[in-house]
């Protein structure tokens, strides 16, 4: 598994539970790469960052 | 503000008024957050216009069962969210099928990120972020937020925002734009993938920010 095939299954994961066949090569991955451990991390970041966005459009702290 | 709204605000809710109706300034700031959240989704200023304004009305109906102001807003808003679902799933029954989004996403080029044997450049390796939870509450990363969407390609832009803003599912998004599942999943991870590096560069690694 290259780092590009890894980001794609970490965005999916979003949308679908991962089969067996995709989420060990994808762990194995992750175990020895830095960057797609960051990136996996940021994927459940950015959706709460997203999700907090929408539930609160007050970002100006006026409520 | 405007006045039909105001209007029907005052009127329909006249009995036992919610202190908070009685805030213009309160009703005209929450419009304008609404109109410029409906207007990024829909892309159209009238059809934007028109879901705020159903949203105000019928939330306001029930204005009274809420205590606070944030409790109000995420009501409305979640009511607006339902409208602008709504209206989507309206329009691709106008809308030729696919003329909305047919962006070609396969194509893109990814080589400024990944080397030929497709792993991470060195200085594109994503990096740890320091406290993501912190950046929630700071106002000025909202700002950084909402400029990364706004470098999105629109079309990019807009699934995302359903996706992660509207909460649609995969298969409603792809009724709604006309296109294919797998379509969806490599725009989703193009719309990812650039707005992670935008959120790294412009606020978890930017020094000037730290200093
Ligand atoms: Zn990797």
């Amino acid at each position: 598994m290259n780092c590009r095939e890894a980001t794609r299954l970490m965005s999916e994961q979003q949308e679908r539970e991962l089969v067996l066949r995709e989420r060990l090569p994808l762990k194995l991955h992750v175990m020895m790469c830095t960057g797609c451990r960051n990136f996996g991390q940021q994927m459940h970041t950015i959706r709460q960052i997203a999700r907090t966005y929408a539930k609160n459009e007050d970002k100006d702290g006026s409520a | 503000m405007n006045k039909k709204l105001l209007s029907s605000v005052h009127g329909e809710a006249a009995p036992d008024k919610h202190p908070i109706l009685t805030d213009p300034v309160f009703l005209t700031d929450l419009r304008k957050q609404m109109l410029k959240f409906a207007t990024l989704q829909l892309s159209d200023g009238h059809l934007a216009e028109d879901a705020v304004q159903e949203a105000l009305i019928g939330a306001l109906k029930n204005a009274n069962s809420f205590g606070g102001r944030a409790a109000l807003k995420t009501w409305v808003f979640a009511i607006l969210k339902n409208k602008i679902a709504d209206v989507l799933r309206q329009k691709q029954r106008m809308v030729n099928v696919g003329s909305l989004l047919r962006e070609d996403a396969e194509d893109e080029d990814f080589s400024a990120l990944f080397d030929q044997k497709q792993f991470w450049h060195a200085d594109e390796r994503p990096s740890a972020w320091a406290n993501p939870e912190a950046a929630l509450h700071e106002g000025q990363f909202w700002h950084v937020f909402e400029a990364c969407l706004d470098n999105l390609p629109e079309k990019q832009g807009r699934v995302f925002m359903m996706r992660e803003f509207i909460e649609l599912d995969s298969s409603e998004i792809c009724v709604a734009v006309g296109i294919t599942v797998s379509n969806l999943n490599v725009m989703l991870h193009r719309a990812r993938i650039r707005l992670r590096e935008c959120l790294e560069n412009k606020w978890f690694l930017n020094e000037e920010r730290a200093s």
